[in-house]
């Protein structure tokens, strides 16, 4: 980007102006071998103890919607960032930044919500800080949470460890929770059920540690969609990913809204969701294990690794024809005709 | 989802594939046109092409309603969004298309005066509830879109509502598949017509086609495996020389299409040439509002100045929307030419046909 130029929304939605933006700024002038993987969490290592350490902030909008809200939001996201990582969340931080004007009992409805969520992440909030701004500096509420978590031995999540004929494996649904916000921030008044599936992922990630060690990478499909992340996968390397419509979970309600307001689920945020990189002997055995698990029944094998196209996702169709899969570019914008 | 996903179906899409095949086989190659934008977007999602035989081209032609507006117009509507008191809102497709130096999408970044909606309604509503904005609703799209604008500058007027205006540039479709097959620079075997456009100007619209031109034509909805249906039925004709207009939208589309649509229409905007950025002035194909409605006319109402427009250099937009090049014969196409760096509309709209290419993989 020139000086000149200005950021706009698309630059937050997850997807390749986002990407960039992180390639040719933040990475450019931050360089180390530590931040240039990329992944949803750094690793670090001191003294023989390997940690990950993540950050995440939290502006959504509307601060409560069907399945949960930003406090919650706040805790999960960030544990998910480390659980993906092979991590074990132990720590946050807590930050808000509160508009002038926000009402007591929001903000206590919000921070209980969090310690709620802590709880049920097994996780402590040890550490915080609190600004307030003017009315209309900021959108009523943004939350920052930092984690830190331990990584075992033996335990080692990298691209680099994928191989042709790897399994995708997809934890369940797509598209619920980018669905859960939307539907209530535009206030369509749809007779949906469709509740966010902002859940913490380290009981099921632990599970899935357990009954395989050949599980080679990992990551949660969150702003961007599954398509943004399975691309991330692929970027640079020397193999591509092919996937199956069929076999790709989508609740009936989802499907709809979907098809009513011309957008693509493939690019609708998730927050409970893991995709998970299998040898291909293990693919059975890991999802046995996720079906037992509540965030895991619909978990599905959705593709695999292939040698070629390299460093692209491509899906077969419904109706059996190929086709790629992109990132998702800016943010999908509702449609004329 | 009823009615979604029979026509989703792998086995029936395989069968028609196999129906076609077998149809096409021994022929000379089959050149057809699918008109709308969707379709070539449904052709390109469910990989369509590849199951074709290599007798049958597809040409995608310029049923974008985004790509054909010209620069001008989305110049003007940016020029209407940095005037002070002015809030421009507009069906989300527009928001990235680039104008001569600028787009919707960066102007918001900058005057914070431009908003998406799902319907000209919300539009209509944003201007109920801010008095003190002059509200300036982008009116682009075909016969689809076109009876909801119409609604809508029917619904202000009895409510009062002197703050809404549409900048209009509404399309029609059928006069510009004339100049099409008028133009000579393609020779098409058949062609796809547009599934929505059909439900209100009903599948008789094309009537002409066949009758003067002898080009079969076959309305068709947006699944695949309609799409497979309808490219079946227009090889058969091709094969049998015979040149006919069949519906396969049956469920959704009737001869006479919606007379309460085109009543509205008929009310509230009258037929008149129309320039379609790449193909020029097409006479009578597109729609203005009359005389009788002028108070809801952005550009008889609310007065702005407009630097002349500059086409991008070497953008062959215009000859991807006639079916003419296909977007791998662009020099800029993914070089110059992205979705993220677009130089002209058809890499940007949601029916776009470089965007489609650039999206689900060319060719």
């Amino acid at each position: 980007m020139k000086a000149k130029e200005q950021i706009l929304l698309a630059h937050g939605s997850g997807g390749k102006l986002t990407h960039e933006l992180i390639e040719n700024l933040f990475l450019r002038k931050f360089f180390n071998p530590i931040l240039a993987p990329l992944a949803d969490a750094a690793l670090l290592e001191a003294k023989g103890v390997r940690l990950a350490f993540t950050t995440d902030s939290y502006v959504v909008k509307p601060l409560f919607f069907p399945g949960g809200d930003i406090g919650r939001l706040a805790v999960f996201g960030t544990v998910n960032d480390l659980s993906v990582v092979g991590a074990q969340p132990l720590f946050l931080s807590c930050s808000l930044i509160i508009e002038q004007g926000l009402d007591y009992a929001t903000l206590e409805r919000i921070v209980d919500s969090i310690q709620k969520a802590a709880q049920e992440a097994g996780v402590n909030v040890v550490t915080g800080d609190t600004k307030v701004v003017e009315r209309g500096n900021v959108d009523r509420l943004y939350v920052n949470t930092s984690g830190v978590g331990l990584v075992a031995d033996g335990v080692y999540l990298s691209v680099e460890r994928i191989e042709v004929g790897d399994k995708i494996v997809l934890s369940g649904t797509i598209g619920d929770h980018g669905i859960a916000v939307l539907s209530e921030r535009e206030g369509f008044g749809f007779h949906s059920e469709i509740a966010s599936d902002c859940a913490p992922l380290n009981g099921l990630i632990s599970r899935m540690l357990q009954a395989s060690r050949r599980i080679k990478f990992m990551r949660d499909p969150t702003r961007g969609g599954l398509a943004t992340t399975l691309n991330e996968i692929v970027a640079g390397a020397d193999f591509g990913i092919l996937i199956e419509e069929e076999r790709i979970p989508v609740r009936e309600e989802v499907k709809s809204i979907c098809e009513l307001l011309g957008l693509d689920p493939f690019y609708i945020a998730n927050e409970g969701k893991v995709v998970a990189v299998v040898h291909p002997e293990d693919a059975e055995a890991v999802c046995q294990v996720m079906w037992g698990h509540e965030l895991g029944h619909q978990a599905a094998v959705i593709g695999e690794v292939v040698a070629e196209p390299r460093g692209k996702v491509f899906l077969r169709t419904a109706i059996g024809g190929t086709r790629l899969v992109d990132m998702l570019v800016g943010d999908q914008l509702p449609r004329i005709c | 989802m009823k009615y979604i996903d029979e026509f989703r179906d792998r086995e029936i899409g395989q069968r028609l594939v196999q129906r076609i095949c077998r149809e096409a086989d021994g022929a000379r190659e089959v050149v057809l046109m699918e008109v709308c934008g969707t379709h070539t977007m449904s052709i390109f999602r469910y990989g369509i092409r590849g199951l074709l035989p290599q007798n049958i081209r597809l040409l995608s032609g310029p049923g974008c309603p985004v790509c054909v507006t010209p620069g001008a117009y989305i110049d003007k509507a940016i020029a209407y969004a940095c005037l002070p008191g002015v809030l421009v809102t507009t069906f989300g497709d527009m928001l990235r298309v680039p104008g001569s130096r600028s787009s919707l999408e960066r102007e918001t970044a900058e005057h914070n005066s431009v908003r998406v909606v799902y319907s000209t309604m919300d539009a209509l509503e944003m201007a109920a509830c801010h008095p003190e904005l002059k509200v300036v609703f982008v009116g682009v799209g075909f016969e689809t879109t076109a009876p909801t604008i119409a609604a809508s500058i029917l619904e202000a007027k009895k409510r009062g509502i002197e703050n809404y205006f549409v900048l209009c540039a509404h399309k029609l479709i059928p006069p510009v598949m004339r100049a099409l097959v008028d133009s000579q620079d393609l020779a098409i075997d058949g062609f796809i017509c547009p599934g929505h456009v059909s439900t209100i100007i009903g599948s008789d619209a094309y009537q002409f086609i066949a009758r003067d031109y002898g080009i079969p034509c076959v309305v068709a909805g947006f699944e695949p495996v309609d799409v497979l249906e309808a490219i079946y039925l227009l090889v058969s004709q091709v094969r049998r020389g015979v040149a006919l207009v069949e519906n396969q939208y049956r469920w959704v589309v009737r001869q006479g299409g919606n007379p309460k649509a085109l009543a509205l229409l008929e009310e509230v905007f009258e037929v008149a040439d129309s320039e379609w950025r790449g193909i020029g002035v097409v006479p009578g194909s597109g729609l203005r509002i009359r005389e009788k409605y002028r108070d809801f006319d952005a550009e008889a109402q609310i007065e702005v100045e407009v630097e002349p427009a500059q086409e991008p250099k070497g953008c062959i937009c215009g000859e991807i929307l006639k079916g003419v090049k296909a977007p791998l014969e662009c020099g800029l196409f993914r070089s110059l030419c992205t979705p993220t760096t677009p130089v002209g509309p058809c890499m940007v709209s949601s029916e776009g046909t470089c965007a489609a290419f650039y999206k689900y993989g060319g060719g």
